[in-house]
C-alpha cells in the first residue's frame, strides 16, 4: 500500500538549519547536510531543505549544499526559496535536487506553474502556499507568511493543481510554531479535492498530530522542523506509532 | 567496468548520476551508439512524456540500437514503458522488448494519480531482488503502468496491479526510481552492476 511520508524540513540560512517559531527568532540546529543524513538513515521519506534568505549572493552556498546533500542523501529531496526562474529550477536540478518548491514567485506569477511543469515534469515541482485565516477567510501569504495576498487558498490550491503542479506543501501560519496540531479542516479540504499529494506542514507537537492530520487531515505526507531537530519527536518512533494506529508508513531497519 | 547512461531528452538524469557515485561506480552519459555498444552495463532512465521521448530516439537510431544490446540493460520509470509494446500516453508504439502494455491508472475514487511515494513490492523474483526484505518499499512518481505479465519481477498494488518490475534475457526494467529509493534502491542498482 502506499505509504503516508513523514519529511523533516530544514530551513537554512547562510548554509546552516535554522529554525524559528511563527518563522521569527531563529535558533540553530546545526549543520544541513549531517542532518539531512541522519534523517535518511532514521528512516524519513523525504527531505526539504527551505533556504528563507535566498539571495543571489547566496545561491551559490545553496548550490554548493544541494551537491553536498545529493552526495550523501539517498532519498527524495526538495529545495525552496526564492526560486523565480526556469534557470533558477535547471541550476538546482542539476546540482541533485529531485524537486523544487516555489512559492511567493508562483503568486506573483502564476504562469511559472505551467512553465516549469511543462519543461522540467509536474513531478519535480512542488507548490507551497503559506496560508493564514483573516476576515473569515483562508488567505494566501508571501514572505515568510507576512505578507497577505488577494488570493484565497482553497480556490489558489485547485488553480496551482490545474496548472501542472505536482504536489501541494501547505503551511497554516495560524497552527505554524504552535506545537497545538496541524490545520486539520484546511489540509482536509485540500487534500480531499485535489488530485496530487498535499504535504501538511506547520503545528505538528506531538505523534498523534500526525495521526489526525493522516486520517482527519487526509494528507498525503507530513512535514515538520523543530520537533525533530530538537529530537522531541523522533522518526523511528513516530512510524511505529502509526502503524500502531493502523496507518500504512514505511518501515527500515 | 564500463556502465553507460544513456542520454536522451527525458528529464532529470542527475539523481541517476548521483546514485551511482553515492555506490563508487563510474559511468559515462552519452548518445554515442559505438559508446553504448561498448558498455559492460547500460541505464536507460527518463522522466517525462512517453511520445516526445519516442520521437527522440527515433530520431536518433536510438530505438534500433537499444533493444538490439547484448549486455545487461536497466530501464527505469519512463525508461521502463519506452521497453514495453505500446503505451497510451501519447497513442506510443514503443520498442516492444517487452511483450507488455502501458496503461494510465484508472481513475477511482480515494487514489490521486500520479501515484506518488513509496510504496511496497510483492512477488520478487530475479536477480536484482537479491537481498532484499519481502516487500521492500521504493520510491514512485508515474501515472501510467504496465501490466502483469509472465516477464513481470515484482508487483505493486495502487488502484490495480501492475508490473513495478520486469525481466527479459539481459533486460531489466523498474518503475519505481532506485536511485531515490533509500537502501532499498541502492541495493538494486548494485544488484545491477554486479550481474
Amino acid at each position: 500500500m502506499l505509504t503516508k511520508r513523514i519529511i523533516p524540513c530544514l530551513d537554512i540560512k547562510d548554509g546552516r538549519t535554522v529554525k524559528g517559531t511563527n518563522f521569527i527568532n531563529l535558533r540553530d540546529a546545526g549543520d544541513p547536510v549531517e542532518l539531512g543524513a541522519i534523517y535518511a538513515r532514521q528512516g524519513a521519506d523525504e527531505l526539504v531543505f527551505l533556504d528563507i534568505t535566498a539571495t543571489v549572493d547566496e545561491r551559490k552556498t545553496l548550490i554548493d549544499l544541494v551537491r553536498r546533500v545529493a552526495h550523501v542523501v539517498n532519498i527524495p529531496f526538495t529545495v525552496g526559496g526564492g526560486i523565480s526562474s526556469k534557470a533558477d529550477v535547471s541550476a538546482l536540478l542539476n546540482a541533485g535536487a529531485d524537486k523544487v518548491s516555489i512559492n511567493s514567485s508562483a503568486v506573483r506569477n502564476p504562469g511559472l506553474v505551467d512553465e516549469l511543469a511543462q519543461e522540467f515534469g509536474s513531478q519535480c515541482i512542488v507548490v507551497a502556499i503559506d496560508t493564514r485565516f483573516m476576515d473569515d477567510e483562508h488567505i494566501v501569504h508571501t514572505h515568510g507568511g507576512r505578507k497577505p495576498t488577494a488570493l484565497r487558498t482553497i480556490p489558489w490550491a485547485k488553480e496551482i493543481e490545474n496548472r501542472g503542479a505536482g504536489e501541494i506543501l501547505l503551511t497554516s501560519m495560524d497552527t505554524d510554531g504552535t506545537k497545538a496540531g496541524f490545520a486539520i479542516e484546511l489540509t482536509a479540504q485540500i487534500s480531499g479535492s485535489a488530485n496530487i499529494p498535499v504535504i501538511a506542514s506547520g503545528g505538528a507537537g506531538s505523534m498523534e498530530h500526525f495521526v489526525d492530520v493522516f486520517t482527519s487531515g487526509k494528507a498525503d505526507a507530513g512535514l515538520a522542523a523543530s520537533i525533530f531537530h530538537f529530537k522531541e519527536i523522533e522518526i523511528p518512533a513516530l512510524k511505529g506509532y502509526l502503524r500502531n494506529k493502523g496507518i500504512e508508513v514505511r518501515l527500515t531497519d | 567496468m564500463k556502465t553507460v547512461i544513456i542520454k536522451y531528452n527525458a528529464g532529470n538524469v542527475q539523481s541517476v548520476m548521483y546514485a551511482l557515485e553515492r555506490i563508487g561506480a563510474s559511468y559515462l552519459l552519452t548518445d554515442d551508439e559505438a559508446e553504448i555498444r561498448s558498455a559492460d552495463k547500460v541505464i536507460f532512465p527518463g522522466v517525462g512524456e512517453a511520445s516526445t521521448a519516442m520521437a527522440y530516439l527515433r530520431q536518433r537510431g536510438l530505438d534500433k540500437v537499444i533493444p538490439s544490446l547484448k549486455q545487461p540493460v536497466l530501464g527505469t520509470c519512463v525508461g521502463m514503458q519506452l521497453l514495453c509494446r505500446y503505451s497510451e500516453e501519447g497513442d506510443t508504439t514503443c520498442m516492444g522488448v517487452f511483450d507488455v502494455d502501458v496503461r494510465r491508472f484508472p481513475a477511482q475514487p480515494g487514489f490521486k494519480v500520479p501515484h506518488t511515494g513509496w510504496n511496497s513490492l510483492n512477488n520478487l523474483k530475479g536477480p536484482l531482488t537479491g537481498g532484499l526484505p519481502e516487500n521492500p518499499y521504493v520510491y514512485f512518481v508515474h501515472s501510467y503502468c504496465a501490466d502483469i505479465s509472465p516477464e513481470t519481477t515484482a508487483v505493486c498494488e495502487y488502484v490495480r496491479s501492475f508490473s513495478a518490475m520486469l525481466q527479459k534475457d539481459n533486460f531489466y526494467a523498474a518503475q519505481f526510481h532506485a536511485e531515490i529509493s533509500g537502501n532499498i534502491g541502492q541495493r538494486i542498482l548494485e544488484n545491477f552492476l554486479k550481474l
